[in-house]
């Protein structure tokens, strides 16, 4: 079992766990996820480490309740437990050798974008910051990404914020500003991240996006998670999660994410709620 | 006198047009008077042919000769002094390629159904005996066992029994390895692996489960943990998949996907449980294994119309076992034979509608000895299918060999050892089971489970003399 030490609420539908477990806290690095099940009988979901603690043997995930799995984790509260915690799984992210990089956050992508921008911050990296929100009312990390960004422009589709527009809008205002980045990562819904990479490919930007697939057991063994990239397939549990934009088959991505649909609507209609492993809305 | 019928004494199954639409166990087993018939046709060989082909060295004649007396816990016993898990060897193992091939009375009519009667013994066992299982005082010598599958578990009860403080780290939430997530529940319940393991666990075994070596410890990290010796056995989870278009349509599963998602996750209590999977109105299961059939007959139980199995070759050179090939044929699995998938077309918003495929035919033996299937010209044709299930192997998960330096692979990706010992290149560190073999047997990776027990054992009295 493993334990929550601390409950967050962002927005309405977004919750932030600090959970105990000291040797994932050990291994954990940007990039890499978590997969867990809640209770007996529970669906085995995975989950990006938001944020982790190898002093206080902690790892903070951050959900967003779309399906019955995050409704339920959200549930629970400080004290309580959680089934099954495993990981780190996946490969970390390489950071290290780039100097000017455009971080976008896409929703709660924008939880997994953190803990990259944290890192290229930490490593002297120039962080210049896009996340993008349906209103303002679910705008989520806004300090926390400030406090580790050069720039930060916070983008909503309604202009709630007074900053109408979608992420791109931002990110292609900057490089024709003659911002020359080294390395863009964009991070939330798919259609998203497709988006991105379509706009950095003809300025030849290097782009990474995070995918994250519906998958069973993160450690390559059933394959559910496989993708086109290049022209070859790819699991992004054990090859990912972490791929270059401008080789990803985003349209395969996206229908492959359909894939339980009818039973999502007839579980949601069984216990008036929705199943999804889907973290990106 | 011996009970001279040339048959086995048949075993109880549940019909077949009852079956195929429950995840009930298919064959029901022995009553204690059926078992002592079948046991009296035992002809007690002094030179115990039978016991040369079982990887464990079950010490056969005496057991059924236990049977034969009614004395159904000595046997039990019996069985249990080489084999740590006899209810699930009684029902998964090949004994039909093993001890029973080599039975006296196979030479005219069946053999002594040896199998079924390991299996009797073992639920006469769980059914009317409660265990006092002893824990085994600890000589506190740390061992590691990478993996909760047959080898893993076999390796850790071995070490366990020799007094070794044995620790199995698995990936899954569950111990158990492909028993759990592979065999379905029809063929092997998992109320019976659940009790098999929990026996080891009395005796001592520690299991640790949501661990994946190699991520969150490597090799070298257990050893500064005081880990003195391991043992891999992480398997073949590797799914192949053909490399055709249109295999990453909806609608398109891994066999391990498939089955993981039945077995282990439990999707056929979907919505109770919370794991879905879609199994369409028409399946197409490529490949000829175990794995094929247990796939094929669970789609069929999910309530698919039509379930086909595609194999390259004949029915001839089917890998699986004769006994799954009848199941699965009684149960209305359409066996397309000597057809290989082309591709694999999809509708308009991507979900398989058909798959392409052309028949073979054999042609000169292959490496592996068997006859090679050459493409027939111009027969090409569909099978319209909602869902295709890919079944032609798994290959070793890489995740340990990454993660550990200096551990010699193939270059398939099995890790090389030292045969009779699963002795690797790092001292210290031995492995077995599928990923040193490839995906194999339940039994011989227990065999290998077993020796490399005793070779650690050996390895740690050297050390420390």
């Amino acid at each position: 079992m493993y334990k929550i030490v601390e409950k967050g609420i962002l927005n309405e539908q977004v919750k932030r766990m600090v959970i105990e477990a000291p040797a994932i806290a050990k291994k954990a690095e940007p990039g890499q996820f978590i997969i867990l099940r809640v209770f007996d009988g529970g669906e085995r979901i995975p989950l990006t480490i938001a944020d982790y603690n190898r002093d206080a043997g902690t790892v903070t995930i951050i959900f967003q309740e779309v399906g019955k799995t995050t409704k339920l984790l959200g549930t629970l509260n400080e004290g309580d437990s959680i089934l099954d915690f495993v990981g780190p799984l996946g490969l970390a992210s390489h950071l290290e050798q780039y100097k000017k990089v455009a971080v976008i956050g896409g929703g709660l992508g924008t939880a997994i974008a953190y803990p990259q921008a944290k890192k290229l911050h930490s490593l002297g990296a120039e962080v210049h910051s896009i996340i993008g929100f349906r209103n303002k009312e679910l705008v989520i990390l806004e300090d926390e990404v400030k406090k580790v960004s050069d720039e930060v422009y916070v983008m909503t589709d309604d202009g709630s914020n007074g900053n109408k527009g979608f992420v791109t809008d931002q990110l292609k205002e900057m490089i024709e500003q003659g911002n020359n980045y080294d390395l863009v990562i964009a991070i939330g819904p798919l259609i998203m991240m497709k988006f991105v990479a379509a706009l950095t490919r003809p300025y030849n930007i290097k782009t990474i996006v995070s995918m994250n697939p519906v998958m069973i057991d993160g450690t390559g063994m059933c394959g559910g998670c496989r993708l086109t990239v290049g022209g070859q397939t790819k699991f992004a549990c054990v090859d990912g999660p972490d791929f270059d934009g401008h080789l990803v088959d985003f349209d395969e991505a996206m229908r492959r994410q359909m894939m339980y649909k009818e039973q999502e609507s007839h579980s949601q209609k069984e216990h008036a709620c929705r199943i999804g492993g889907a973290q990106n809305a | 006198m011996p009970n001279m019928s040339l048959e086995k004494v048949k075993m109880p199954e549940q019909e077949s047009n009852v079956r195929n639409r429950n995840f009930q166990e298919v064959a029901l087993g022995y009553t204690e008077q059926m078992a002592k018939e079948e046991a009296e046709r035992c002809l007690q060989c002094k030179h115990k042919p039978c016991v040369m082909g079982c990887p464990v060295n079950v010490q056969i004649p005496e057991f059924i000769k236990l049977v034969a007396e009614g004395k159904f816990e000595e046997a039990y016993q019996k069985v249990k002094e080489t084999n740590a898990l006899p209810a699930i060897c009684g029902r998964v193992c090949p004994q039909e390629t093993q001890c029973e091939q080599l039975c006296v009375r196979a030479k005219k009519g069946e053999s002594v159904g040896i199998g079924r009667l390991e299996r009797f013994v073992a639920d006469w066992h769980m059914q009317n005996v409660k265990d006092q299982i002893e824990k085994v005082p600890s000589n506190g010598q740390k061992v590691a066992v990478i993996g909760a599958g047959p080898a893993g578990l076999t390796c850790a009860g071995d070490l366990a029994k020799k007094g070794y403080d044995a620790t199995i780290f698995e990936a899954f939430h569950t111990p158990g390895g492909v028993l759990m997530y592979g065999i379905p529940e029809f063929r092997l319940p998992k109320e019976i692996v659940k009790t098999e393991i929990s026996e080891l666990e009395q005796m001592g075994v520690n299991i640790q489960t949501n661990m994946v070596i190699g991520k969150i410890y490597a090799i070298e990290e257990l050893k500064r943990e005081g880990f003195e010796a391991f043992f891999i056995g992480s398997g073949a989870g590797l799914p192949r998949f053909m490399n055709i278009p249109g295999e990453n349509l909806n609608g398109v599963y891994s066999a391990n996907e498939f089955l993981t998602r039945i077995n282990l996750m439990k999707a056929y209590t979907f919505p109770n449980t919370d794991t879905p999977v879609r199994v369409g109105k028409r399946v197409a299961v490529v490949g000829g294994g175990n794995v094929a059939m247990d796939a094929a007959r669970s789609a069929k139980r999910m309530g698919a119309q039509e379930v086909y199995i595609v194999y390259r070759r004949s029915e001839q050179e089917l890998p699986a076992r004769l006994e799954e090939v009848h199941h699965a044929k009684e149960e209305g699995i359409i066996f397309e034979l000597l057809t290989n998938p082309l591709s694999i077309k999809g509708t308009e918003d991507g979900w398989v509608k058909e798959m392409r495929c052309a028949k073979m035919e054999l042609g000169e033996p292959d490496a592996s000895g068997r006859r090679r299937p050459v493409l027939k010209e111009g027969s090409e044709f569909d099978i319209a299918v909602d869902t295709v299930i890919i079944a032609i192997g798994q290959s070793p998960n890489p995740l340990i060999k990454s993660t550990t330096e200096g551990l010699e692979t193939h270059d398939w990706g099995g890790i090389m050892t030292e045969e009779s010992t699963g002795k690797t290149s790092i001292e210290g560190v031995y492995a077995g089971g599928d990923v040193v073999t490839g995906a194999a047997t339940v039994i011989l990776a227990m065999g290998a489970g077993r020796e490399a027990a005793n070779a650690i054992d050996e390895y740690l009295r050297g050390k420390n003399v």
